[in-house]
């Protein structure tokens, strides 16, 4: 581990304990389960812009090259052994096939030395080619799962909800992407420049937890804030 | 007198059947009507300048009606024939106001003097309203007078057969063109108006104007700007009505520091009401309009019929209000700008002013709603609702007397507006660019745009505009062989077509209301829908806040989609809404009029007895600054370091010098904490002693309101600035990169649109320069943001700061220390606000 990395692994309050692992939550938006040197990331969403620019809205191009150069840079920090990418990496089916000739080779570069996994997503349901990794539907290392869809189940890393939580404070608002967890499952926040969110007061993530009682942990510029889901607002 | 005698007796221009008709109404035609119909007849443009109730309506149409009667009966061919053919006949004259309602009204006006005189011509409206049907017929075969709005304007260049449409065009017409002119909705007009002149060369224009302060800008607008040089319209300027009788209410009541309720003189506005026939009362902003409705109805012990308009109310609510109002049922509407423009509302014979003014003449327009007979003196009071807003109301009432203008100066053509025209002009027929470029120089808005970017406006309809040249395939327009863009598909068209205007609303949620609920039981229903707010403002709310709409005070139960569910509450103590502040700043005309006042205590004699005191008491306390000087103020308070300073230029302005100073604080380790403005000052509070650091010369006044800071500072707050991305989004929706619709689709916008915010943070990093980007900035730098003034303010002045180092509060800084609390606090970064929230949920658990 970095010496970065190590820092932010001694704050505890980027700690999430699931199913008994104890998990990294990085404020940008990644978990990092250190034991395994395993770093996952939900929902990338790549080619978004050229996706809506196919349907006749020309959004920047720009969004792929950001979303990666900010996962080169947790993998510079962490060194991990394997990346696993939460499904919905890419917008569409048409996504690798757009893939830009830099953008795919900072990709190849990302994934030399270490295992990558491709969890298939509702938006990237078929393995692709020409972007390397592995594809599987759902990824088992110990009490835990890594799937796209959540289902509830114990012990479960999902996507997919693109989970944003709402804070007042002082008259003011902040809305951030956030991790939502009880000690059993977790969603993880979208990391795609493109990705809008869903507020964890929707009705689906009362559906998935059972209840309110849970965490949402809100990215914030350098730590992360955790906040009981019944302290954040509705939309 | 009626000088209109002789110039009627002399004019042959006036037709005999006109001046039956005029005799018949017991009228005699005025001057400038008859100056005007003579210009139009030699095929001048003219701008007409005249005071409302000055029959200027009739005056524009006058010269299309005296046209239409001598061409006598027009053989009718109802074939549709084609764009290639030419006809003879067609439509000749074109009506655009800025309001639907307003073409409306005017299409039933002019259907008077037609019946009367059994004129030959056919008057029709085309608005959003319009059956599809009609809208097809109009093309087909079009009236000889039609009356529509600048959008509709848009959609009829955008389709294939304009040219036949418009060839035979003789007469524009631009009603309330002054205030037409300062919105984008301008800059789409000015260009619709270009391609006119192309399409129907013999085109000759009439604006319609209230007073403006540079009345040639104006008169720019109406005519095709050569390449070099400038041409203009004629200018015919219709003898003023009487003056208005303005004066200000003069309080028996304690005068309040700040606050903008005017809670305090309810029973003296109420009392006005009771002794006028039917008086309107204007306030700045929908909450106000809300809160004064509630309050009047509390004292309204004689029932009056006392009604509330304001723009988010639901439409059928206010046509309502607008009926009862013309039929004189009404004793008194309390209303916004909503009720500024346009449609004559019966006989109003007084206005009342809450609050500030904001400018000369706004004011004078507002003040012109009343009494619609020249002859006599409209009468308007001013009731200011704090102790600032005397100084603004003693001045206002001073520059009305003059009948001094602040109106602002004509825009410089945004871009984004330049996009959706470009891909409007596709739509139309392909184009040649050198040929558009010409086309978009006469228009006076666009007369300075450069080529180049003209062509990279282009280039972003076309592909985006991205320097990565990554969306060739999916072009919207491209570049045929014969040297002519056209568009790629027919898909294209109908988005633009679903898409089009300026208009760009902050997200509206509907509020309907429902019966109340117990905790946990399902919402009911489908309840009456009472209007719509912003959705920022809901986001603000709990369940189960009050807040008060449409003259109720309601309960927020749910959220259903896009519909906020309220039920009627018993609370008496609403959740009022937050001030906005109005959309308007203090014009810089009257702020400088302020600042003089301020300087010259001579001049005091005219204010009330408690702003005297107060003013006498700073000038003991503290200082009173030169009209050009900045007063800064440094004092302790409760632990925390104040500066307070007074530009006096605006809230908008305000807050963002605000932004930056902080920033500046911030680096000096003077540890800022937040800061509030007001329209006149800022007040800046934090841990460090600033006093203290001034005098050991370690931190320098001059510096920290340098100008530079609206370099660096600036860029690096605009990157995050929640103001200057609600700004790129709008130009985002007009210049066509984000659509709120799509043909077919039902889906709700949360559904299908990508959050702007996103596109505008990667955009920023890898494009800086990109044409959105310039133009969101072009937008900052005069609305949100108004960075123009602010610049302007630090220029001023420069070597002219006047630091008053004191041991306590001073009485000037009073009303803005007042609005701690009371008003939203920027500065902080969102991150520290997770922070606070999540340390004081700890501090909460661990006691």
């Amino acid at each position: 581990m970095t010496q970065a990395a190590q820092n932010l692994a001694e704050s505890e309050g980027n700690l999430i304990v699931l199913a008994g692992v104890p998990l990294l939550a990085d404020p940008r938006g990644a978990l990092y389960w250190a034991e395994q040197g395993l770093l996952v990331v939900a929902d990338l969403h790549l080619e978004k812009g050229s996706s809506f620019a196919a349907r006749g809205q020309l959004l920047p191009p720009y969004d792929t090259a950001t979303t990666l150069a900010r996962l080169s840079h947790l993998i510079a920090n962490y060194a991990p052994r394997c990346v696993v990418a939460l499904g919905d990496s890419f917008h569409d089916g048409g996504g690798p096939a757009r893939l830009g000739d830099s953008d795919r080779e900072s990709l190849r570069i990302m994934q030399r030395g270490r295992e990558w996994i491709w969890i298939t997503g509702n938006h990237d349901p078929e393995p692709a080619d020409g972007i390397g990794g592995s594809f599987t539907d759902a990824f088992m290392a110990g009490p835990l799962t890594f799937r796209h869809l959540p289902s509830g189940a114990t012990g479960e890393v999902g996507g997919h909800l693109h989970p944003v939580a709402r804070i007042s404070h002082r008259g003011r608002a902040v809305s951030r992407r956030c991790f939502a967890s009880d000690k059993t499952r977790m969603v993880m926040p979208a990391f795609g420049a493109f990705t809008g969110g869903l507020n964890v007061r929707d009705a689906a993530f009362a559906d998935l937890f059972g209840t309110l009682a849970f965490t949402a942990h809100l990215l914030g510029d350098s730590r992360v804030y955790s906040f009981a889901a019944k302290r954040c607002l509705p939309d | 007198m009626e000088p209109a005698r002789d110039l009627f007796d002399t004019s042959p221009a006036l037709p005999d059947v006109f001046a039956r008709w005029f005799t018949s109404r017991g009228w005699q035609p005025r001057a400038h009507q008859l100056e005007l119909l003579a210009k139009a007849k030699a095929g001048r443009s003219v701008l007409l300048i005249a005071p409302t109730g000055g029959g200027k309506t009739l005056a524009g149409f006058l010269p299309t009606l005296v046209e239409l009667s001598e061409r006598g009966l027009r053989p009718r061919n109802l074939k549709s024939t084609g764009r290639a053919l030419a006809r003879s006949q067609g439509l000749h004259t074109l009506y655009i106001s800025p309001l639907k309602a307003l073409a409306v009204d005017i299409a039933r006006n002019l259907e008077i003097p037609v019946q009367e005189m059994g004129l030959p011509v056919r008057v029709e409206t085309r608005t959003g309203d319009t059956p599809a049907s009609k809208r097809q017929r109009q093309r087909r075969d079009p009236p000889d007078i039609l009356l529509t709005t600048p959008e509709q304007l848009a959609l009829l260049l955008a389709s294939a057969d304009a040219p036949y449409l418009f060839g035979t065009l003789r007469r524009v017409v631009l009603d309330e063109l002054h205030s037409l002119v300062t919105s984008k909705r301008g800059d789409l007009l000015s260009l619709g108006l270009a391609r006119l002149f192309v399409l129907a060369p013999q085109l000759a224009t009439i604006g319609l104007s209230a007073t403006v302060a540079e009345p040639d800008e104006l008169c720019r607008f109406l005519v095709p700007q050569p390449l070099s040089g400038e041409a203009r319209a004629d200018l015919v300027v219709a003898q003023a009505g009487a003056q208005p009788i303005v004066t200000m209410l003069d309080t028996e009541e304690h005068l309040p520091w700040a606050g903008h309720s005017a809670r305090h003189a309810l029973g003296e506005i109420y009392a006005h009401i009771k002794t006028h026939k039917t008086t309107l009362v204007f306030v700045n902003t929908r909450s106000q309009a809300e809160f004064l409705f509630q309050e009047l109805w509390r004292a309204n012990d004689d029932n009056l019929a006392i009604a509330l308009h304001h723009g988010s109310l639901d439409v059928a609510q206010r046509r309502r209000v607008e009926d009862a109002m013309a039929a004189g049922k009404l004793r008194a509407v309390v209303c916004t700008s909503s009720l500024d423009l346009g449609v004559d509302w019966g006989d109003v014979d007084l206005v009342i002013n809450v609050g500030a003014p904001k400018g000369s003449s706004r004011l004078l327009q507002r003040i012109g709603r009343s009494n619609h007979r020249l002859d006599e003196p409209s009468e308007a009071v001013l009731v200011p609702a704090n102790r600032f807003e005397v100084l603004e109301c003693r001045v206002a009432i001073d520059a009305v007397a003059e009948n001094a203008q602040d109106t602002p100066p004509l825009r410089t053509g945004a871009l984004d507006v330049l996009a959706q025209h470009i891909l409007g002009r596709a739509c139309g027929e392909p184009f040649l660019a050198d040929q558009l470029y010409a086309e978009i120089r006469a228009a006076a808005p666009y007369a300075e745009l450069a080529r180049s970017d003209f062509d990279a406006t282009v280039d972003f309809v076309a592909t985006g505009g991205y320097a990565l040249k990554a969306y060739e395939r999916f072009a919207k327009i491209r570049l045929g062989k014969d040297g002519r863009w056209r568009i790629t598909h027919p898909r294209v068209a109908q988005r633009y077509r679903m898409n089009v205007g300026t208009i760009v609303e902050a997200d509206m949620i509907k509020v309907r209301l429902v019966r109340s609920r117990r905790s946990g039981a399902v919402v009911p229903r489908g309840g009456r829908l009472l209007g719509e707010v912003e959705e920022y403002f809901i986001e603000t709310l709990r369940l189960g806040d009050t807040f008060v709409f449409a003259g109720e005070i309601l309960k927020y139960e749910a959220l259903v989609e896009d519909e906020a569910y309220v039920s009627r509450s018993d609370a008496t103590d609403p959740k009022v809404p937050a001030y906005e502040g109005g959309k308007f700043p203090l014009s810089t005309y009257l702020a400088a009029r302020v600042r003089a006042l301020l300087a010259k205590p001579d001049a005091w004699r005219a204010l009330p007895d408690q702003v005297r005191e107060w003013l006498e008491i700073q000038q003991w306390r503290s200082v009173l600054p030169k009209a050009r000087d900045l007063l800064v103020e440094t004092f302790p308070r409760a632990a925390k370091y104040y500066l307070v300073c007074y530009p006096f230029e605006g809230r908008l302005a305000h807050q963002t010098l605000g932004m930056l100073l902080t920033r500046r604080l911030e680096r000096a380790r003077l540890r800022p904490l937040g800061f509030v403005a007001n329209e006149y000052a800022l007040a800046v509070w934090g841990l460090g002693d600033v006093a203290l650091r001034i005098a050991r010369g370690e931190v320098s006044l001059a510096q920290l309101f340098d100008e530079d800071m609206l370099g660096d500072d600036l860029e690096a707050w605009l990157a995050e600035s929640a103001l200057m991305k609600r700004t790129f989004r709008s130009c985002a929706i007009i210049a066509g990169l984000i659509e709120k619709r799509f043909p077919g689709e039902e889906k709700s916008r949360r559904q299908l649109t990508i959050s702007t915010d996103l596109v505008y943070d990667v955009l920023r990093k890898h494009q800086p320069d990109h044409i959105l980007l310039r133009a969101a900035r072009a937008d900052a730098a005069s609305g949100l943001l108004d960075i123009k003034r602010l610049g302007e303010m630090l220029s001023r002045i420069r070597g002219r700061i006047v630091h008053k180092a004191l041991d306590h509060v001073s009485p000037l800084s009073v009303p803005v220390l007042l609005e701690i609390g009371r008003e939203t606090v920027y500065g902080e970064a969102s991150d520290t606000l997770l922070a606070e929230a999540a340390d004081e949920l700890i501090k909460e658990a661990m006691s």
